[in-house]
């Protein structure tokens, strides 16, 4: 979702690491580039400049002139102000209160009614009894659309169809809530513009008759400078505790996210990153950060895979994967496994460098294309699958006719595979410098 | 090439700063100050114009107010002018009512307001004389169908729709056949949201389109992209894909009446060609209007809050 801006920032810091020393005329000119990118990846102009600000002060102090490889230290400078700027850990819910109250508010379209399907599943899968409020009287079937989402998850709905105060459906919903025991009400309200003042009004009347502990405002990913006057308007009337981030599976960069929280300051609690229900994730700004940097999400994607698969095969995974010993033979494991956790192109989005490789070939054929690649594997050899290099003319020629592709889609597949590894490699190595840098440094790091 | 053309050529940017330079000599124009230019810069960022699009405008304003006297137009009129030119190049008209039907496809990712913009522009239709019929082919969001179908009986037009998870191919080709029968001018077809970056789904409308195209030679006759205002660049990449899969023809610029400004379809429109042919701004009825580039060049570097 960030490769464009990560892609930006990797060609900036190509440039930097060749460097001996940081002077002020080539911060400025990386960080020029870095503001280009911010700002394509619509972060608010204000929030971009401010930022640029800050890692400017502390790329031109002491601490980099001092160290030894002031581009890597330039890397980490952007990539913890990025951290601080998304916020440093994972916020819950408030869920104290019985029964607790949560409005979802929001422009038109951003994915409240979606949202509060998800949320509600992951309340019940934890535990919870939500009642999913349908609490939109002006959109055209808003409430249908939601019962429908009830249906769906087996969890109540609360409906009133014919009922056009949300302050009396509030009232109806919190003693059918009493009643029935379900301890978490989640309203999905109408799309509203953060200007429109009635409407506004309506939902801090709506938040003051239900006390609501949590106020969450559902943002669209692709939303671009106006961000900041949604939050910051929203936040005012509302006092909201956090947000919600929605279609994240598109090629939207998310620089919203950036400007949401610069602004207002809360946590983005969820991100939505599909249309489907369990489509729905915890927000884990460091992971955002790294990948904005595009140091890949490998925790993610080894997550993924531990709901399909055990976790020792998913932590020799993660090794092998680190130390650059990925084989074909692990790539074939993968690729059976991989169908079973939804779209490929997600999966391959989370590798190190995987958001330029579905950019530069066109995954989006994948499923056909790794039918194919899973039929070339196993008509090789276990030894070939170990040692690729010792495949020469002919057995590229046999291994092509054994799995009915042209030799050329063989040889571009074994391409492929090594510039995976190679990615993966370049990421261990990164990693491992972070993890450094993050520390202790290790003793004779600086004593040169 | 001779060596004399290469020279030329090497020259010319040289030779283009020295004319401007005579001409704000002659001219006797005042200089730019750079606080100005931060101002316009801020404006034309904050209306999602990006990056590219913006120095672009800057560069055309600081030539433009730079030779044109002492007393010329400020800084702010002429980057008006500047993007209202660029909007204004292509026709924002719906295609005239021929003898047949004519199909109108309306795409979008989710949520942008699709299925409304359907409804209003059937309206706008209506109020034109015509008589236009809707197609529910979004078979796959939940209560999509009711809320076109409400929307029909509110403004008392024709749906044509299926089942939930029908094929949205085949509702398009019987919506067609129904319109056909009844003579209606308009179809308009409401598709699903769907990200551009879903490859599936992508293939899914164009698969709509070839089905259209094989009970009506020529149709969808209009593929209009509806746009949310809120978005930012994203916008060109959706554009972009859409345009790729499914050539369009115009776009609808949606949610207007927000403090959002739209400015990226400026940068659509200078890359892709696709001209605004309307505007969504409200959530009534009559909240659809034709495009103007003039007022909406205004409203980028207005400041209502």
């Amino acid at each position: 979702m960030f490769d464009s801006l990560s892609g930006k920032l990797q060609n900036v810091f190509r440039n930097l690491r060749g460097l001996g020393h940081l002077s002020e005329a080539n911060v400025a000119d990386s960080l020029r580039e870095v503001r280009l990118a911010l700002l394509e990846a619509d972060v608010n102009f204000k929030v971009a400049r401010d930022f640029i600000d800050r890692v400017k002060a502390k790329a031109l102090g002491q601490q980099v002139v001092q160290t030894i490889q002031p581009g890597q230290q330039m890397i980490k400078v952007i990539h913890d102000e990025l951290v601080d700027l998304l916020g440093a850990e994972h916020a819950g819910l408030a869920l104290a209160h019985n029964p607790t109250c949560i409005l979802m508010v929001g422009l038109h379209g951003s994915g409240k009614t979606t949202s509060s399907g998800k949320l509600a599943r992951l309340l019940h899968k934890q535990g919870r009894a939500p009642l999913l409020v349908a609490a939109d009287v002006y959109r055209p079937a808003a409430m249908d659309q939601l019962a429908t989402l009830g249906a769906k998850l087996e969890l109540p709905v609360f409906v009133r169809q014919e009922e056009k105060d949300v302050l009396r459906i509030a009232r109806a919903a919190l003693e059918l809530a009493a009643a029935q025991q379900r301890n978490v009400l989640i309203f999905d309200t109408a799309g509203r513009l953060q200007i429109d003042e009635p409407l506004v009004q309506e939902l801090v009347r709506l938040r003051d008759v239900v006390k609501a502990q949590e106020i969450l405002l559902v943002l669209d990913a692709a939303t671009g400078q106006e961000a900041v006057n949604v939050a910051t308007h929203f936040d005012r009337a509302l006092g909201i505790t956090g947000a919600v981030l929605t279609k994240l599976d598109g090629d939207a960069r998310g620089g919203a996210a950036l400007s949401f929280k610069a602004v207002v300051g809360k946590p983005i609690k969820y991100v939505g990153v599909g249309e489907k229900l369990e489509e729905f994730e915890p927000f884990h700004p460091e992971r955002m950060a790294q990948r904005i940097l595009g140091m890949g999400d490998v925790v993610s994607l080894v997550e993924k895979a531990a709901e399909a698969v055990d976790l020792d095969t998913a932590q020799k995974l993660e090794e092998k994967m680190r130390k650059g010993q990925f084989t074909l033979e692990d790539f074939l494991g993968q690729l059976r496994q991989m169908r079973s956790l939804g779209p490929l192109e997600n999966l391959v989005g989370l590798l190190p460098g995987g958001g330029e490789m579905l950019k530069s070939a066109d995954l989006s054929k994948s499923e056909k294309e790794f039918r194919h690649m899973e039929a070339m594997i196993c008509a090789m050899t276990p030894q070939e699958r170990r040692t690729p290099q010792i495949l020469n003319a002919r057995r590229r020629l046999r291994i092509a006719n054994g799995s009915g592709v042209k030799v050329s889609e063989l040889n571009s597949m074994l391409q492929r595979f090594g510039q995976m590894q190679q990615m993966m490699k370049k990421m261990g190595k990164f990693q491992k410098m972070m993890a450094r840098m993050g520390g202790a440094p290790p003793p004779g790091l600086f004593r040169r | 090439m001779g060596l004399l053309q290469k020279l030329k050529q090497g020259l010319q940017k040289t030779q283009a700063q020295l004319v401007h330079e005579i001409q704000r000599v002659v001219t006797r124009s005042p200089r730019l100050t750079d606080a100005s230019l931060d101002d316009l810069e801020a404006a034309l960022l904050g209306a999602d114009l990006g990056c590219a699009m913006t120095a672009d405008i800057i560069a055309a304003v600081r030539k433009a107010f730079e030779t044109q006297g002492r007393a010329g137009l400020e800084i702010v009129a002429i980057a008006q002018a500047e993007v209202a030119r660029h909007l204004g190049q292509s026709d924002p008209h719906l295609r005239a009512p021929t003898g047949g039907l004519t199909v109108v496809s309306i795409v979008g990712v989710n949520g942008t307001g699709k299925t409304t913009t359907s409804a209003k522009l059937a309206h706008w239709l209506q109020s034109q004389g015509q008589c236009a019929m809707l197609a529910a082919c979004d078979t796959f969001r939940a209560a999509a169908i009711e809320q076109l179908k409400l929307w029909g009986q509110r403004l008392d037009v024709a749906v044509v729709a299926g089942a939930y998870h029908a094929d949205p191919a085949a509702v398009a080709h019987d919506a067609i056949a129904a319109a056909q029968a009844r003579g209606a001018q308009y179809l308009l077809v409401d598709t699903a949201g769907r990200l551009h970056t879903k490859n599936n789904l992508m293939q899914e409308l164009q698969k709509v389109h070839r089905v259209m195209d094989k009970k009506l030679p020529g149709a969808p006759h209009e593929v209009l992209l509806v746009l949310d205002a809120t978005t930012g660049m994203n916008a060109l990449q959706q554009a972009r894909e859409f345009h790729k899969a499914v050539p369009l023809t115009g776009l609808v610029v949606t949610k207007l009446d927000g403090t959002s400004k739209g400015g990226m379809v400026v940068a659509i429109q200078k890359e892709l060609r696709l001209p605004v042919k309307f505007i969504g701004v409200g959530e009534q009825p009559d909240d659809l209007q034709p495009f103007d580039p003039a007022p909406f060049a205004a409203a980028l570097f207005s400041t209502k809050a």
